[in-house]
């Protein structure tokens, strides 16, 4: 490496060979480590905004849905956000099952959207799959739409029986959490 | 820097040679906005509103600085503690209305400022960078007025930032965790609020230095003028001041009488009635639109109620809104006409008109509800937003005849016919 070292002006050590000084290394190290430990302290300063450690342990939540008789819904609330529960009617079970796949934006069945043995049990988050809104048919007196299921009055999107949607800007159907029956007349969500 | 007949700061007394000789910052007034700054004579009123909007930024870091020494950022008191501002604190309700109408008001002649803009292609060479500067401005103005609008914690504003978030989560793979990341949870709450409350005291301040870019960038071919023709010699400009300070003061005060009028006798004819409603998260309400002077991108967004090969209606209305102010940056050579200024440009200038029509549709349209015929109208109109930029423009730019222009500022103002050289800019030397 060291074959023909010589003296610059300023003093400074030279390999004439490839014209690679000793202080080139030294400035590409020094950039790179300065480079380097800027971007580590980013991990913090990016991260800090990502949700906190009690957000988080709320995971989650035991309902009681011995009140709800078929053809109502209950509003619940599960990680900050609300939650539909419904207990569908014999009727509106048979319309969810009657509609064609095909036609449908996200398909899914009414029974991959419910727990086995439960099909009249239909829990989904109470958010548009749009923008968020909170959609309308859960509680009594409110529009549930043109497929008689939710109606988002943000921006139009209609949901079936099966929460599946059915038009408008809506990408996807309401969200499915992970839930389990304790018993038959409890719930548990997350 | 500036045009070679600009005057030279001489201090007068002792102590201004003093500090000129330490710290020019006199020297620095005097040439960017004083007496050695050579403006073009011809200038209307429109060339008013950047001073106007450099006076409504100030008009809302003096007021948002005086009300955060009242405010909240809490989720279980911010609601709370600004009716805490409204009902007890010295003049609070002026101030707080002077701080709501000030943002609508600074976007009333920031977009006066940009229409200008577009209408006498201030966005043209040399002026470039001007126009890119001036589009980041607006950004920032858009994300501060957002986070602003959240901070009452009214209902509008808790579904008003559950949607803008919910914007993200229509990125592919990723929009789920970035939207969770910015709320700092999986709906707005106290993390967002906090996040929102430092970011919109920060923003302004950052909008102030890409402002002093802005103007550096100006400084450097000067203002455009109505005719859209260069300065040639000095009979074209006349010194910022005393004529451009006191035009400027002259529209400084009519602003200001429209605005105490509004602030003092409507103060909340452009704010929604649902945002003194605290927020709650189980309830949406009937009807969310955000502040009017978003609405035409709104309507932009809601127009995809459809989806387009694999793209879901969600991301194109998202990639939409996003894509209609990114297009504006694309503008210097979407227009590739040498003809700056609309007045010469017959057939620009028509079209000209039915945009600025198309967009106040959609500002409409964008505080509708989303029913039809609404649905339907915002689809053609945001079709004919894209169309006027990436199809209209260009090709008028190939086949208008430009009326002739004057030979210099000085001609056009003294009435001197055109030159009968049309399709370009005069370019022979002024000697």
């Amino acid at each position: 490496m060291a074959e023909q070292v010589t003296m610059n002006q300023d003093g400074s050590a030279a390999i004439e060979s490839d014209g690679v000084r000793r202080r080139d290394f030294i400035n590409i190290a020094a950039v790179s480590f300065a480079g380097i430990g800027a971007a580590t302290v980013l991990i913090p300063l990016i991260t800090q905004m990502a949700p906190s450690k009690d957000v988080l342990a709320q995971s989650s939540t035991e309902v009681d849905i011995t009140a709800v008789e078929p053809g109502q819904a209950i509003k619940t609330v599960w990680r900050d956000q609300p939650m539909f529960i419904r207990n569908l009617t014999p009727a509106e079970i048979d319309s969810a099952n009657k509609v064609d796949m095909n036609s449908l934006r996200d398909p899914q069945t009414l029974a991959d959207r419910t727990v086995d043995g439960k099909i009249n049990w239909l829990v989904t988050l109470g958010v548009c799959t749009h923008l968020g809104c909170v959609p309308l048919g859960a509680a009594s007196g409110e529009v549930k739409g043109e497929y008689g299921g939710y109606f988002c009055p943000c921006h139009g999107s209609h949901y079936d029986t099966a929460a599946r949607v059915r038009k408008g800007p809506a990408p996807t159907n309401l969200v499915v959490p992970e839930y389990a029956f304790l018993s038959d007349t409890v719930i548990k969500i997350g | 820097m500036s045009f070679s007949w600009a005057k030279h700061y001489e201090p007068k007394s002792d102590l201004s040679k003093w500090i000129d000789e330490r710290l020019p910052l006199p020297r620095l007034v005097y040439s960017a906005v004083g007496a050695g700054y050579p403006v073009p004579r011809n200038l209307n009123y429109f060339w008013n509103f950047g001073v106007l909007a450099g006076f409504a930024l100030m008009l809302q870091i003096i007021t948002g600085i005086v009300l955060a020494m009242h405010y909240a950022p809490n989720a279980l008191i911010a609601f709370d503690s600004t009716e805490h501002i409204m009902r007890n604190v010295n003049w609070g309700w002026m101030l707080r209305y002077a701080h709501a109408n000030g943002a609508s008001f600074f976007f009333i002649v920031v977009y006066i400022h940009i229409f200008r803009g577009l209408y006498f292609s201030s966005y043209k060479a040399p002026r470039e960078m001007i126009w890119l500067l001036g589009l980041v401005i607006f950004l920032l103005m858009m994300a501060t007025a957002f986070m602003g609008y959240v901070l009452p914690w009214g209902q509008m504003s808790f579904w008003g930032a559950k949607v803008i978030t919910g914007l993200f989560g229509a990125i592919p793979l990723v929009g789920e965790p970035i939207q969770e990341w910015l709320l700092g949870g999986f709906a707005p709450g106290n993390a967002t609020l906090n996040r929102f409350f430092s970011l919109h005291y920060l923003l302004p301040f950052v909008t102030a230095g890409v402002i002093i870019l802005h103007i550096w960038a100006l400084h450097i071919p000067g203002s455009s003028n109505p005719t859209g023709v260069e300065v040639k010699t000095e009979s074209d400009t006349v010194p910022f001041h005393p004529y451009y300070t006191a035009k400027d003061g002259f529209g400084l005060g009519v602003f200001l009488i429209l605005y105490c009028l509004m602030l003092f006798f409507a103060p909340n004819f452009l704010g929604h009635a649902d945002n003194y409603i605290p927020a709650n998260p189980l309830s949406t309400p009937a009807h969310i639109v955000p502040e009017w002077y978003f609405w035409p991108f709104y309507a932009i967004l809601r127009a995809f109620t459809f989806d387009f090969l694999i793209i879901p209606a969600k991301l194109l209305g998202v990639l939409a809104m996003f894509a209609s102010i990114l297009l504006l940056f694309f503008m210097p050579w979407l227009d590739r006409s040498p003809v700056r200024s609309g007045n010469y440009r017959p057939l620009f200038r028509v079209f000209f008109f039915i945009l600025l029509a198309d967009i106040v549709l959609l500002g409409y349209l964008g505080g509708a509800a989303a029913e039809e015929p609404f649905v339907m109208l915002s689809q053609l109109g945001s079709a004919y937003y894209f169309a006027h930029f990436l199809i209209i423009l260009p090709i008028i730019s190939k086949i208008e005849k430009p009326k002739p222009l004057p030979y210099s500022i000085t001609d056009a103002v003294l009435g001197k016919p055109g030159t009968g050289m049309a399709g370009g800019p005069v370019l022979q030397p002024a000697e």
